[in-house]
């Protein structure tokens, strides 16, 4: 099944780099925008078929590597089942 | 008294350690690959700075869950000491060694340039032969520098005199201008509740010798040598 994964920033925690992006936004001609906030997304395939299991695994992954608590949040889904691909 | 620099993928600061302690502090070393965790020949490690794995994810998430880093408490409980430098200092955050992380820096810059640091706590063994705020001139190269811990563990790490360094002047106030990287409080170092784990942004290696301009780095090898060396015997291991 397919996975993604996505890991944001705390909220509170300064992110020069969403502040940049938003000023430049702004000099584009998109003065609306605000709170502008840079994260990452990560997209996987896993051999698993239990949906289930395959969020907990997601889960253990964020918190053994792929999340730093200290500084970022994140939230973990399911995209696709192997069922529905192979319907597809 | 044998050090062990230790080289992750993409570590570049190895060999300027291994110089320093070999050619200039006259002491044995050796370089230890990330994979090796048979480290107990060793009195003191040093995680040198660097790009390991090109900084994906994060800057050293991916070197703090090798081999050789699992291996650091046990290294540590056993009575060894780690020293860990720029890269090493974010590695030795993300592996949860030290306390907080290290951000983007603020100016969104990479900064290279020299820095001054306030000593803060003088209890650390590579802080020990050093005087309560005494400046010492050292540069740092890095763009992910800025110390971040939120206001509760900020306040712990004072009380428990975890911070090791603070960015100042070359007259040792600490100021908003010479902050380099946006860091909270100005911290350029901490160390662990016992201070056997210190980690900083700047480079002592690259400040051991007059002719790069400054020698203040030094000074956390000789407090280190003075500690290893005390009552006779090695840390009394």
């Amino acid at each position: 099944m397919r996975a993604r994964i996505v890991v944001r920033l705390r909220p509170g925690i300064l992110d020069p780099q969403g502040t940049t992006i938003q000023r430049a936004l702004e000099g584009l001609g998109f003065p609306e925008v605000r709170d502008l906030r840079v994260g990452k997304v990560l997209e996987m395939t896993l051999d698993e078929t239990d949906a289930m299991r395959a969020r907990e695994r997601l889960d253990e992954m964020c918190r053994k590597l792929l999340a730093n608590p200290v500084i970022e949040d994140y939230t973990c889904e399911v995209v696709e089942s192997d069922e529905r691909r192979r319907a597809r | 008294m044998r050090f062990g620099v230790v080289i992750f993928p993409g570590t570049w600061s190895d060999m300027d350690f291994h110089h320093v302690i070999s050619q200039v502090l006259h002491q044995p070393v050796e370089y230890v690959w990330h994979r090796d965790t048979d480290v107990d020949r060793f009195d003191c490690l040093v995680l040198p700075g660097g790009f390991s794995y090109g900084d994906y994810l994060r800057a050293g998430a991916v070197a703090g869950r090798s081999p050789i880093v699992a291996a650091l408490p046990g290294f540590v409980a056993r009575g060894g000491l780690v020293l860990g430098s720029c890269n090493g200092f974010q590695i030795l955050c993300e592996a949860g060694l030290l306390p907080g992380t290290l951000l983007r820096n603020d100016c969104l810059q990479f900064r290279c340039q020299w820095t001054h640091v306030a000593v803060e706590q003088t209890e650390s063994p590579f802080t020990r032969g050093l005087r309560r705020g005494q400046v010492l001139k050292m540069p740092i190269a890095h763009g992910e520098g800025r110390y971040h811990v939120d206001q509760g563990l900020l306040r712990q790490l004072q009380e428990r005199d975890q911070i090791v360094f603070r960015y100042a002047t070359e007259a040792g106030e600490v100021t908003h201008a010479a902050n380099p990287n946006g860091s909270v409080w100005n911290i350029a170092g901490v160390s662990n509740e016992e201070g056997t784990v210190v980690g900083l942004m700047p480079h002592p290696e690259r400040a051991a010798e007059t002719s790069v301009g400054s020698t203040d780095g030094l000074l956390l090898f000789h407090s280190v040598l003075g500690s290893l060396v005390e009552n006779g015997s090695v840390l009394g291991r």
